[in-house]
Formats: structure tokens, C-alpha cells, sequence
């Protein structure tokens, strides 16, 4: 133990420990920029000087490491005065145009300002010198240089969280900034579009390409049909964009308030969830037969999970060789817009030409999925506007809804029903959990053998979880996977999900199924997601995920009644001709920068 | 194309594959070319397996590593005070007069290009200025323009 006192109070804590954790474990506030939870120091910003008694220069407490007796001030004039200074100098190089920029009451930068009272004028404006331009060529992220802070990270979560390096810190001095593979347009490079970045940027740099007036419009407009899904994780992290703490269910309150914002019909990406556990389920055992009774060369195996669309670009760019690997089943949200100008038009007595589909998702890759054209197999673009958690927060304030007092409603009919499979999606390992509810009862016929349906080995926040269930007993026209140990596993965040893909190609590891959930913890730490976002928080995200599949009376995909009618009324079989045409997809080769 | 695919693999053979391999290889490219093609980067990044924005972010940030298309000879003029003082203007006004170019600008025949270095340790015989590798000192205009004309015989 280290002891050291700061501001005249004593503390002792564990070597290594900084002196911006020590500051905090007394309750001193210390500002930071450049310091994020998720990502390692960089120490670049300088907001978080303190004073170190006896050193001649101030000191980067995220930077700095406690040692014996150290005295530190973290409120003296010269710290206070300094600090000011260093924000002056971020805000001379950051156009400010606060009350017209997206991230306005949400900027990290602009609340530090307000707190330090920062004056007008008092370094040089740099921002007109340099030719910064917006790069809104991604539909998912736009890229504003001139906001830039230069805290880097962004371009560390690229590469500690995602492993995809594509953003990076390109020339230097003046001139440095951050940048893609040759400055080129986002649209053009590996960008998955998983937007952690825009969760971690301090400012208005980097954020979600918005469509909240659009879809206002589709609203308003009498001759539309407007309806809207919601993704699992959604239900629980609204919330924290309207003021209630991390981890609140508001399923009801979130439906209420889509009604009251005026959508037509009120529908849940879970029923489709439950559905990709069908086809999925389906073709994984489709794929096991092919293998082992066929004895089929050509079948891929592992199957990989295919409802993450910042991993379907992940792999298309750097692992192109195991896109035959990958699922064909569209993610949940493709096969709902699939659905929603088809199935729902018809049941309805639409005209598909008039229904909007609108979708909010904890996601900002959605919005690049959704434009891929080969999701157009109603006819139509599936899905026409992608809204995130935090766009559909902006649009209940916007509406003056008092989100916290609306009473719970419940979802419309059809496709609103779901279960307790279909809401763990929106945690890492719930897609493998719930398909391994639904294959190992279809080819056994009993229920999976853990307690309570919770499995829990696939559960959890280490990046890598390896799982596998012996299968017996099976039912006659399942005896091949007699004996059969199904390997499984599970990774999120990019960064994991290519150490798994590397120990695929290279035979370190055989798998059977292996689940890739683009983002830290699932689509519950989406990029789409409510801000900030650290470790505690996606913990308590995850249990009241879990906590709502207990809430739900059905918690296998396959006893979901809406399931079995869309099979009965409309798909005819799992992974048959008409699921073929609507519910499955190809991917494509990109290239490598 | 493929020459350059060889001499990246060759490259790499010789310094490895590893994340400080980086910038001997791209050294070893530059003497090749007087700059680093995005193909270039693009075969360095996947024979690394690291990203190209990586590679670029490396190469970007070294005055000597140029991500621009350069000359045959690049010509590297200094900036600092010395050399200002010893009437560098007159002889990089010389040189944007013989070659029609400006500081920054490469000639249309790709044979030139002309660049502003920072101080080259040669304030002692100011004022001077580097064509790839080689520097040449105690300037005058006259001097400049003779050494011009040499390289434009060749």
C-alpha cells in the first residue's frame, strides 16, 4: 500500500493505483477528456493536472502512478488556473458552435467549459485556418474534424475494443488529426460503423447520422402507415437517456411512449428475434447432418451468428474467406422489414407501397445494414429509417412526453408477441443461449439441461467463453447426434471475435457454433446506446436483460404461438423456399484497408 | 504491381513481420521510391496483419516518409532561422524560378519536387538544403542553379 494525502487528506491505496482513482475514492472530482474506463491512458488532454507539492511542473493525474508521501492538490489556484488555460487552448482549436451541434447539453468539452467559466476570446479562434471538413459519407457515423479534440479515444477504442484500427492518428503538431487509411471517406474503408466510438467521443466529432426528422415526416404524413420494431436491448437502456438510472426496464413505458409519438403499429424485433432462432437453429442442424451423415465436404462448419451487422462487415472486410461460415439468416431487424411489407401488409390489408418501417436500435450499424441493397426482398427497401436508443430519447423529449409517468402498454398484434429467448439477444451469449434452448429440445425433446433455462457458461463479461453441451438421447430421427459434444463460443467486441477467428483458421480451436456480438457486452453496449458507458454500467444493463427473460411467460423461441401461426399462415417450413426468399441473405468480399 | 508485392514480402523476410518491423520496411520502400504508394501501405498492412490506417498513421507522422506522389529528387530546402539568415529566400526564389514550381509541388515530368525541411544540422554552412540524401551547403543562387542544372541532365 502507498500512502499520500490529497488536498490535506490522508488515503492509502495499491501500488499503481493513479492519482486521479485516488482523488476519486475520496470523492474529489478531477475532469478528464482523453481518460476513458474502457481504454488504456493516453494522457493527452491535460485537464486532469493536479499539484504535486515539491515537483516543479504540474502533474497528469490519469497519467501519474501514487508514490509514498506524495501531497497533492487538486483545487489550487495554479491547478484551477492552469486548467482553465488548457481548456481555453482545446476551445481555440474546437469550433464551438455549441448551439447548433448534435451533441449540445451532451459535449463533454462544453460542460467542462460551463464549469470553469471560460472567457471569449482568449486565445486565437484556430479553427477557420484549417479546411476541415464533414465527412457524412457513412449512413451511419458522420466524422466532424472541426470538433475534434484530438483525445484519441476514438481511435484507441477502435483498436483495444474492436481490433479494427480504422481510425488512426495520421501527420503530427498543427497538422495532426485523426484519420482513415489515407484520409479516405468513411464510407470507403473497414469502419464496421459499430460506433463505439461515437459512445467514447468527448464531443460532436463523431456521432450517429440522425433521422429523426424523416421519420417525423413519415409520421405526419396521413397516407402512411408507419411501423416500428424494437430491438431487445433498447427496453433497457432507454431509460438512462431520460433521466432514469442504468438498468431500468422500460418495455411498457417505451411502447407507450412510440404510441403516443404517433406510429401506427407498435411491434417488437423480438417476434423476429425468436424467428432467427428457428431458421438459425434450423440450418445449424441442417449443417450438422450435412457434416456427419452426408459426410459433405463442402459444409461450413463453425456456423457462425450473422445478427450483428458491425461483425457481418467485420468479418466481410478481414476474414472474407469464412463468409461461407457465416449464418445466411438476416438479422432480426432485416427479417422483421422483410416481414413488415409482406406478412404484416397482407394480414393487414396494406398496401405495402404505403407502409414505413422504421426501427430503433441500440446499434448505429443498422443503418448501413438497412441501405445494403440486397436487403430489398419485399420489394421494397425492408427497412427505411434506423433510429438509435438515443434518437428515439431525443424524439420523447422532443414530443413532451413525461416518459417516467406513462403507464406500461403493451405491444400491437401481429408480430409484438415474443419470449424470453428473443430478449436475451441483447446481451453477449444470448443468441447462443436461446438457440441452444430451442436445437437441444428439438432433437431431444427435453428442455436444456440447466437449471431454470439459464446457461449460465455462455453468460458473463470475459471477452472469450468457451461452452459445450453433450447431446443424448436424442430423438429417432436426430440419432446421428447421438454422443455428439457441441462445441460452443462466444466473443464480444470485435478485438475478441478476431483472436476467435484466428484460432479458427490456424486450428487452434474447433467449433461447432460460435456467437460474435460486435460490441462490448452484446448490443446492450451498443454503439446506438445511451452515453456514457463503462463496465458498471453494462453490468447492470445485462441483469435487467435477464431479468426480463424471467419476467416472460414463454422463454424458448419455439413455443411462441405468433411463431408457429407465421410458419402455419405464411413461411411454411423452417429454411423452406419462402424463408429463403425473405429471411435469408449473401454476403460480400471487401477489401482490406 | 507485383514487383512491389516481391519487395514488400522481401522486406519483411528481411526486417519481420513484427509491429517494429514497421518502419524499416517502409524505409526500405522509400529507397525504392521517393514515396509511399497507398498500394504500397496497403501490402505492408497485410503482410503485418495490422490495419492500413495503421501504416498510414506511422508514415504520416515522419517528415522523410512522404504519403504524397514525389519527384525523382525531392528537394529539401531549410526553413530554420540560420539558413534564413545566410539568404535562403534568394536561393529557394531561384530554385521556384528554375524549376516553375513552388515549395510543396512536384514538376509535371515527375523529375522534381520541392520541399521545406526543418533544421538539417548545417547552420555552420548556411544555407543548404538536401536532394534526396545529399545535402549541399553554403547556397547562392548562382550555386543553386548550377547544381539544378546537373540534375537536369540526368
Amino acid at each position: 500500500m502507498v500512502n499520500l494525502t490529497i488536498n490535506g487528506l490522508h488515503i492509502s491505496v495499491k501500488e499503481g493505483t493513479t492519482i486521479l482513482d485516488a482523488a476519486r475514492k475520496l470523492n474529489f472530482k478531477v475532469p478528464t477528456l482523453c481518460n476513458h474506463p474502457d481504454l488504456c491512458v493516453a494522457g493527452n488532454c491535460r485537464v486532469c493536472v493536479v499539484e504535486q507539492l515539491s515537483a516543479k511542473t504540474l502533474v497528469a493525474s490519469c497519467a501519474t502512478p501514487v508514490t509514498e508521501n506524495m501531497q497533492i492538490l487538486t483545487n489550487s489556484l495554479k491547478v484551477r488556473t492552469a486548467r482553465k488555460h488548457i481548456i481555453e487552448l482545446l476551445l481555440s482549436e474546437h469550433k464551438a458552435d455549441c448551439t447548433k451541434c448534435y451533441k449540445n447539453g451532451f459535449c463533454e468539452l462544453q460542460s467542462l467549459a460551463n464549469e470553469y467559466s471560460v472567457g471569449d476570446h482568449v486565445y486565437i479562434d484556430l479553427v477557420p485556418i484549417h479546411a476541415h471538413k464533414i465527412d457524412k459519407t457513412s449512413p451511419s457515423i458522420t466524422k466532424d474534424d472541426s470538433k475534434c479534440i484530438r483525445c484519441q479515444r476514438c481511435v484507441r477504442t477502435c483498436a483495444e475494443l474492436q481490433g479494427v484500427n480504422a481510425l488512426t492518428v495520421a501527420n503530427k503538431g498543427k497538422e495532426m488529426k485523426i484519420s482513415s487509411f489515407f484520409d479516405k471517406p468513411m464510407h470507403e474503408v473497414i469502419c464496421t460503423n459499430c460506433g463505439q466510438c461515437i459512445n467514447r467521443c468527448p464531443t460532436g466529432a463523431l456521432v450517429e447520422r440522425n433521422y429523426i426528422e424523416e421519420v417525423w415526416e413519415e409520421i405526419l404524413d396521413p397516407n402512411t402507415h408507419v411501423v416500428v420494431q424494437t430491438a431487445p436491448a433498447v427496453r433497457i437502456g432507454l431509460g438512462e437517456a431520460l433521466g432514469l438510472n442504468p438498468g431500468q426496464r422500460v418495455t411498457g413505458k417505451m411502447v407507450a411512449a412510440l404510441k403516443r409519438l404517433g406510429f401506427n403499429s407498435v411491434l417488437d424485433t423480438d417476434f423476429t428475434a425468436d424467428l432467427t432462432i428457428i431458421e438459425e437453429g434450423t440450418e445449424l442442424l441442417g449443417r450438422l447432418k450435412r457434416a456427419l451423415v452426408d459426410k459433405d465436404p463442402t459444409v461450413k462448419l463453425p456456423m457462425t451468428t450473422s445478427c450483428s451487422p458491425g461483425w457481418i462487415k467485420f468479418i466481410e472486410h478481414a476474414f472474407p474467406e469464412f463468409l461461407d461460415n457465416v449464418s445466411t439468416c438476416k438479422s432480426p431487424q432485416q427479417m422483421f422489414g422483410a416481414l413488415a411489407k409482406t406478412y404484416y401488409a397482407q394480414k393487414k390489408g396494406l398496401d405495402p407501397k404505403k407502409v414505413v418501417s422504421v426501427s430503433i436500435m441500440p446499434c448505429t450499424a443498422k443503418k448501413y445494414e438497412a441501405d445494403r441493397p440486397e436487403m430489398r426482398s419485399s420489394g421494397f427497401k425492408d427497412v427505411d429509417y434506423v433510429l438509435t436508443t438515443r434518437e428515439l430519447a431525443r424524439m420523447i423529449k422532443q414530443a413532451g412526453i413525461n416518459f417516467d409517468m406513462l403507464e406500461d402498454m403493451k405491444y400491437d398484434s401481429i408480430m409484438g408477441q415474443s419470449t424470453g429467448a428473443a430478449v436475451i439477444f441483447g446481451a453477449t451469449g444470448g443468441v447462443m443461449e436461446a438457440a441452444l434452448r430451442t436445437v437441444y429440445e428439438i432433437v431431444t425433446g427435453r428442455e436444456v439441461p440447466f437449471n431454470g433455462l439459464n446457461i449460465i457458461p455462455v453468460r458473463g463479461m470475459d471477452g472469450v467463453r468457451e461452452a459445450s453441451i453433450l447431446i443424448e438421447n436424442c430423438k429417432p430421427e436426430w440419432a446421428f447426434l447421438n454422443g455428439v459434444e457441441v462445441k460452443c463460443v462466444v466473443a464480444h467486441g470485435l478485438a475478441n471475435a478476431r483472436q476467435v477467428m484466428k484460432n479458427v483458421r490456424d486450428g487452434k480451436a474447433v467449433y461447432h457454433f460460435i456467437e460474435v456480438m460486435a460490441c462490448p457486452g452484446g448490443c446492450l453496449g451498443g454503439g446506438g446506446q445511451p452515453i456514457p458507458t463503462n463496465e458498471q454500467i453494462r453490468k447492470k444493463r445485462t441483469e435487467a436483460i435477464y431479468a426480463e427473460d424471467m419476467g416472460m411467460p414463454i422463454r424458448k423461441s419455439h413455443e411462441n404461438p405468433e411463431i408457429t401461426a407465421i410458419y402455419k399462415d405464411f413461411l411454411g417450413e423452417p429454411n423452406g423456399h419462402k424463408s429463403h426468399e425473405l429471411l435469408h441473405t449473401h454476403y460480400t468480399v471487401r477489401r482490406s484497408y | 504491381m507485383l514487383e512491389q508485392v516481391n519487395l514488400v514480402k522481401e522486406l519483411a523476410d528481411k526486417h519481420g513481420r513484427r509491429r517494429d518491423s514497421l518502419i524499416p520496411i517502409l524505409q526500405g520502400l522509400m529507397e525504392e521510391k521517393n514515396y509511399l504508394t497507398d498500394e504500397a501501405m496497403v501490402l505492408v498492412a497485410k503482410e503485418l496483419d495490422i490495419s492500413a490506417a495503421d501504416v498510414y498513421g506511422t508514415a504520416s507522422f515522419y517528415t522523410f516518409m512522404d504519403t504524397d506522389v514525389r519527384g525523382k529528387y525531392v528537394i529539401r530546402i531549410c526553413k530554420t532561422i540560420s539558413c534564413s539568415m545566410k539568404g535562403k529566400i534568394d536561393v529557394l526564389h531561384t530554385i521556384e524560378e528554375t524549376l516553375k514550381i513552388k515549395v510543396g509541388e512536384t514538376t509535371s515530368d515527375k523529375k522534381f519536387s520541392l520541399l521545406e525541411t526543418n533544421c538539417i544540422g548545417w547552420c555552420h554552412k548556411a544555407p543548404a538544403m538536401l536532394i534526396n540524401d545529399t545535402p549541399y551547403t553554403e547556397l547562392t543562387p548562382q550555386k543553386v542553379t548550377e547544381i539544378l542544372q546537373e540534375y537536369m541532365k540526368l
